[in-house]
């Protein structure tokens, strides 16, 4: 993985390598440079850019198919942008990823303690021995997320936000500086988008982790986002979120008009035109309205 | 009163009769192996590659008995270049590689009945077919077994060295990738480990039936287990209990039949199912009673 990165920084783009030399000069966790993709063809992103740095909490949103999940499993390596760069300020094997959708097998007989300790050996050869000082370590990062009172339940059996924390464990048990989630607020209830956003927030100040996060609906996320990635038609618009989400900002990416509401001290977007069908999730799911209390 | 049926059991020589000892010893490997690597192949969801691999496999089995080779290996060959093959052609989408698969195995099962048809034309080996798809357990010649034996043992070994990628990569191949694992390579091994137990299990029930000790066992222990680790151990002793008790039962048989004597592979794969009915299939994994979960 170490060498596709490389081949990106420095053979796919010209201006991929003084760049990326920046990027390390000033310390950025993650640096995104013109970065293009083409799958069977079809472009799905076009000359994206944006920079990560240490701590902090980016969201990156888009509607279905807008190439979120393509954008994280390129900067994961799985796929190769066919111009630009990803630059990883890191080694690319302690990057912590949380994956979409997934649901385990009820019958799958596997703890949630099992698979958080996969998280910190499921690399190694050899048979895993039993062990004091791994145990203390899954238990910790077990009640770090909440999950100590079902860590010895099987994983199957677990609730989709469960399922979440503890793959969310499984994920920064070695503590990476870089953690990229895809849609881990899909298909939860109300109740448990609130509880896994809040803990990921204070996970990434505990242990100044920086967060990568996917989802449809901005939302949930306005609290406690420092930076947003918006992708819509193949491009982005990033920034602080302060600055990209506003009314005159978001009405633009969107195609049509978007109201950035503050009331009772919290941020809500909406979208003015439920019938407007362009490019937005907003739209289509009036109900996240009603999730900000 | 326990005892007596017991002597009754194995009274008339059990324990000396070296066909039996033959068939406890390579059976019993087979059936362990099989176990092992059988709770993976059931967690990936490759039931039927395990099939295929095994139908295949017969196609190796059959050439062995033109060339007068050992048919451990005959089916070892052909089911190794089976499992290479199935990882190169690896697609992508579940429904494609089902067409894949099903059609590599029509293609080995077709090889195999002309391969089968030259034995029985050209060598009068007329057993020879029964014996590849079915196994003649009773009939296994004694000197196979320190092959067998370290044939298990390396297959054993090679599971224990990639246990956890090998579990991470098939719970999400992606999940392993970012911890570095090499997923293709762990899943080309996984196949090779496959194709040692199908070729151990192909010389004792029968290229056909090795998926009973494949499948089954696997399926009962991870239903079962509240870990992976216990699963694994679990479908071991269960396929080493439905071997044993196989040939317990068809030793028997022959005082029953009148001399004839039923297949071992019958009694074995028929314990497998009975035992999958009452204890794979109705049990819901038994896990701590949730009470009041707590809100998230």
């Amino acid at each position: 993985m170490l060498t596709s990165f490389t081949e990106h920084r420095h053979g796919a783009h010209p201006h991929g390598g003084d760049r990326a030399a920046t990027a390390l000069a000033t310390n950025q966790i993650l640096t995104v440079h013109h970065l293009s993709i083409s799958l069977s063809g079809r472009t799905i992103l076009k000359d994206i850019g944006f920079a990560l740095e240490p701590g902090e909490f980016c969201g990156l949103i888009g509607a279905n198919g807008s190439g979120k999940t393509t954008l994280l499993r390129t900067i994961l390596g799985f796929i190769k942008p066919s111009s630009g760069s990803v630059t990883i300020n890191e080694d690319p094997t302690s990057i912590g990823y949380v994956p979409q959708k997934f649901l385990l097998d009820p019958h799958m007989p596997m703890r949630a303690r099992d698979l958080v300790a996969l998280g910190l050996d499921g690399h190694r050869l050899g048979l895993p021995l039993p062990s004091k000082q791994l145990r203390r370590k899954v238990d910790e990062m077990l009640e770090a997320v909440d999950a100590a009172s079902f860590a010895d339940q099987r994983i199957g059996s677990l609730s989709g936000g469960q399922q979440q924390r503890v793959l969310i464990a499984h994920a920064l048990i070695r503590r990476p500086r870089l953690l990229l989630l895809d849609e881990p607020l899909a298909n939860l209830d109300i109740r448990s988008i609130a509880g896994i956003v809040s803990l990921l927030h204070r996970l990434s100040r505990e242990f100044h982790t920086t967060m990568l996060l996917s989802a449809h609906d901005m939302n949930p996320l306005l609290s406690v986002m420092d930076r947003i990635v918006y992708l819509a038609n193949g491009r982005a618009a990033t920034g602080r979120t302060d600055a990209v989400v506003r009314t005159e900002i978001l009405s633009r990416l969107y195609g049509y008009h978007i109201d950035v509401i503050r009331v009772h001290g919290r941020v809500v977007v909406v979208a003015a035109d439920h019938e407007h069908d362009a490019l937005g999730a907003i739209e289509r799911d009036p109900v996240h309205v009603a999730q900000i209390p | 009163m326990t005892a007596s049926l017991f002597s009754i059991l194995v009274e008339p020589g059990f324990f000396t009769s070296e066909p039996v000892r033959t068939a406890a010893v390579v059976g019993g490997a087979a059936a362990i192996v099989s176990g092992v690597v059988g709770a993976f192949t059931v967690i990936r969801g490759q039931s039927f590659a395990g099939h295929s691999l095994a139908d295949i496999s017969s196609a190796g089995g059959a050439a062995s008995f033109l060339l007068s080779i050992n048919p451990f290996l005959g089916f070892l060959v052909m089911g190794v270049i089976a499992a290479i093959s199935m990882e190169l052609v690896r697609a992508d989408r579940a429904k494609e590689r089902d067409l894949v698969t099903g059609i590599a195995t029509g293609a080995g099962l077709g090889l195999a009945a002309l391969l089968l048809y030259l034995d029985v034309t050209s060598r009068s080996t007329t057993g020879a077919a029964v014996t590849v798809m079915f196994g003649s357990m009773f009939a296994i010649p004694a000197s196979i077994i320190p092959l067998a034996l370290a044939a298990g043992l390396f297959a054993l070994i090679a599971a224990a060295a990639i246990y956890r990628p090998l579990l991470l990569s098939s719970l999400d191949p992606d999940l392993a990738a970012v911890r570095g694992v090499a997923v293709r390579l762990i899943s080309l091994l996984h196949l090779i480990i496959l194709a040692l137990a199908v070729a151990l299990s192909a010389i004792t029930v029968g290229a056909i039936l090795s998926t009973a000790l494949l499948i089954g066992p696997a399926a009962i222990a991870l239903n079962r287990a509240a870990r992976p680790g216990t699963a694994v151990l679990m479908a071991a002793a269960i396929g080493l209990a439905a071997t044993w008790g196989g040939i317990l039962i068809a030793y028997n048989s022959y005082q029953w039949t009148g001399g004839h004597g039923w297949p071992v592979s019958f009694c074995i794969v028929t314990l497998i199912f009975l035992a999958y009915l009452v204890a794979g299939r109705a049990a819901a994994p038994k896990h701590v009673p949730t009470r009041l979960r707590p809100a998230e």
